[in-house]
């Protein structure tokens, strides 16, 4: 049933790339459409050539590395994000068939290993640019992401108490009864909201905060470099997505409809709903979102893990 | 947190509403007719040139962008060239208030972009219509005092015939 | 060749510690550091112990070795003292030490091989986390206890540290 690996990868990266190119233009058009607006609506049909038109823009940019700037860590900054974003990709079980290391003992600690890279890429690029800005929005990064991580990690853990695996299919596979939404609504929450921040996506995107870093980390960034860390902010609302599916929302797990095209589907929801929070929502100030981090959030995430516990043992057998 | 909810839902709400976009291209907006753009230079119901080259035009243009030379021909003068650099005109109207002719005007025509910057610059067979443009009766010569062929002195409208200095009579 | 893997992780590793101290740009020898750390990890994975990598990523290279470069780029280093670490750098600081290592590394080394291999070495199964956690709570419950107790006397002075007094204009009022 399985397909051999090299075929899995390379789909996944093909899928994955296309994806978040073409989310670029997607998000636009949605944004448009809550906005009252068109968005770009030129391009092809229905404006969905926008996205190549774009890239093939952006790669013939002159790709410029500032005199001041660190070149050897200035380069690598981007790689760096987009690679921690696509590794974690590894062990996310699309199907049951249908996963590069799907069912790694230590899949969930994966994808957070992954996440603590990714701090990386964002603080390097900051403190590589060697300007005010970036230098700024970088440590903005560090701190959230730190942070975040932190909630990130204490929230899922209900899951895994639950699913009694670290494991990304058996955590699937622990669903088929009742997605984990219901009895980890508290995680859930917390999970997105962390997946928000980890990502840096609006509301949360203060390392970048155009009103008031010019762009933050990436402001002396240009041409594809610039397109990375574009591509790997895409991408990563989709591994956001992907992982609150695979979590909190039964993963492939569905009536009627093939498993590969619910995963699909659900995650396809969630991307849509990280756009509308971001049509939606104005930016917070920092202070509030570290506030909303360690005062709220971790209290709550500590509560889960306290009240699921304990309703675990209640129900232990013996 | 309600209200986060709330502004998410409403927000969402608003992909069934009306788009306030208007496709340019295919779709014109809809401009009054006082709209301000392409300048015009108009003629008199005689269909004579109404600008005087009084330049008042090219005194009140904030960016002086009009360049003007007079020329008279039988007591009317006219201008000998009229030029307008649209490249640096910001279609703010002085010049339209400016002119006692009611000459220069501003049109509901903004569709003018070149490729090159020179074809900006728009001579006075370029600015010239035939018609009268927003003030169809008015026509300078024949409310003013000037002495121009067809019409001697004291012949304008509301005005009296002047006086002759050398009779007695009362 | 089940072995090699576990070469290649540790040679990495070898050769990124030496780069973490032959490097006069501080984020440069950090971020050779965190090579080292992932290599480290990498070893753990070959060894069999998939556990402990990954919280070697997610612990050291993911959260200390972050707070190393927040700090070091807050410090605002600039060519003077990358110069001076050059100079530092001169080979009559190192030849010394580094004589005096390798020496301890050969001694090292013979006596590792005079050591028989255990059996162990073999049958070797991954060590998945829940073996991890019964160990952790079964026979080394006072360890746990004991690291926990330091983690709150740390967090308890941090929040000594950070704490708002009133009056002095620090912090939200
Ligand atoms: S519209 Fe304004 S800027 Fe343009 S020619 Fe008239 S006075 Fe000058
Ligand atoms: S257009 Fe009007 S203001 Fe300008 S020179 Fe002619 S008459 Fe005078």
């Amino acid at each position: 049933m399985t397909a051999p690996m090299p075929v899995i990868i390379g789909v996944t990266l093909v899928v994955l790339l296309g994806l978040a190119t073409f989310l670029t233009w997607f998000e636009r058009r949605l944004l448009g459409l809550w906005q009252d607006r068109y968005g770009p609506n030129r391009v092809g049909p229905g404006g969905i050539l926008q996205a190549v038109a774009d890239g093939i823009k952006i790669l013939f940019k002159q790709d410029w590395i500032p005199p001041f700037a660190d070149r050897g860590v200035f380069v690598l900054a981007p790689a760096i994000g987009m690679m921690t974003v696509l590794l974690s990709f590894g062990v996310v079980p699309v199907t049951a068939f249908w996963s590069i290391a799907g069912d790694l003992n230590v899949g969930l600690l994966f994808v957070l290993a992954m996440m603590g890279m990714g701090v990386y890429g964002v603080v390097l690029a900051g403190w590589a640019s060697n300007s005010k800005y970036a230098l700024l929005g970088g440590m903005r990064a560090a701190a959230q992401m730190i942070s975040y991580e932190v909630f990130m990690g204490l929230s899922v853990l209900g899951v895994v108490m639950q699913a009694g695996s670290f494991t990304m299919r058996d955590i699937v596979l622990a669903q088929s009864g009742l997605w984990f939404v219901v009895p980890q609504a508290l995680g859930c929450a917390v999970f997105t909201l962390a997946g928000i921040a980890e990502t840096h996506r609006l509301p949360f995107d203060l390392p970048e905060g155009e009103n008031e870093l010019g762009a933050g980390f990436h402001t002396e960034y240009s041409g594809m470099k610039f397109g990375i860390f574009f591509l790997a902010e895409y991408a990563g609302v989709v591994l956001i997505s992907a992982l609150l599916v695979t979590l909190y929302l039964g993963g492939w797990q569905g009536p009627l409809l093939p498993p590969a095209l619910w995963f699909a589907l659900k995650t396809g929801a969630l991307v849509c709903l990280f756009i509308l929070l971001r049509a939606a929502l104005p930016r917070p100030r920092y202070d509030q979102l570290m506030a909303l981090g360690w005062k709220i959030l971790l209290p709550l995430s500590l509560i889960n893990i306290a009240a699921t516990g304990a309703i675990l043992l209640l129900h232990a057998p013996g | 947190m309600f209200g986060i909810l709330r502004t998410l839902w409403l927000t969402f709400l608003h992909a069934g509403h009306r788009r306030v976009t208007v496709g340019y291209p295919e779709h014109k907006p809809p401009l009054p007719p006082r709209y301000r753009g392409r300048i015009i230079l108009s003629r008199d119901p005689d269909g004579m040139e109404r600008c005087v080259a009084c330049n008042l035009c090219a005194v009140a243009c904030p960016v002086d962008c009009i360049s003007l030379q007079k020329a008279e021909q039988d007591g009317r003068w006219y201008p000998d060239y009229f030029r307008i650099n649209f490249s640096r005109c910001i279609f703010c109207g002085m010049c339209e208030e400016a002119c006692p002719t009611y000459a220069i005007q501003l049109t509901p025509d903004f569709e003018m972009s070149e490729y090159l910057r020179p074809n900006l610059v728009y001579e006075k067979e370029d600015l010239l219509i035939s018609g009268t443009g927003k003030y169809p009766d008015y026509s300078f010569f024949r409310v003013a005092g000037v002495k121009i062929p067809g019409k001697d002195k004291g012949e304008a409208e509301r005005e009296a015939a002047p006086i002759d200095l050398h009779t007695l009579l009362p | 060749m089940s072995d090699l893997p576990f070469i290649l992780f540790s040679l990495v590793a070898a050769v990124a510690a030496i780069m973490v101290v032959t490097r006069a740009v501080a984020v440069h020898a950090l971020l050779y550091l965190v090579v080292v750390l992932l290599s480290l990890a990498g070893v753990f994975f070959a060894l069999g112990a998939p556990f402990a990598a990954m919280l070697e990523v997610i612990i050291y290279a993911g959260a200390v070795m972050v707070l190393f470069v927040f700090v070091v780029m807050m410090l605002n280093l600039g060519r003077s003292d990358r110069d001076r670490e050059r100079h530092w750098m001169a080979p009559a600081v190192w030849i010394g030490p580094a004589l005096l290592s390798g020496l301890l590394l050969i001694a090292l080394c013979t006596t590792l091989r005079t050591i028989p291999p255990t059996a162990a070495s073999d049958t070797m199964a991954p060590i998945g986390p829940q073996s991890v956690g019964l160990l952790l709570y079964g026979p080394y419950v006072l360890s746990v206890e004991l690291a926990s107790f330091l983690l709150l006397a740390g967090l308890v002075s941090a929040f000594h540290i950070g704490r708002n007094i009133r009056g002095t204009g620090t912090g939200e009022p």
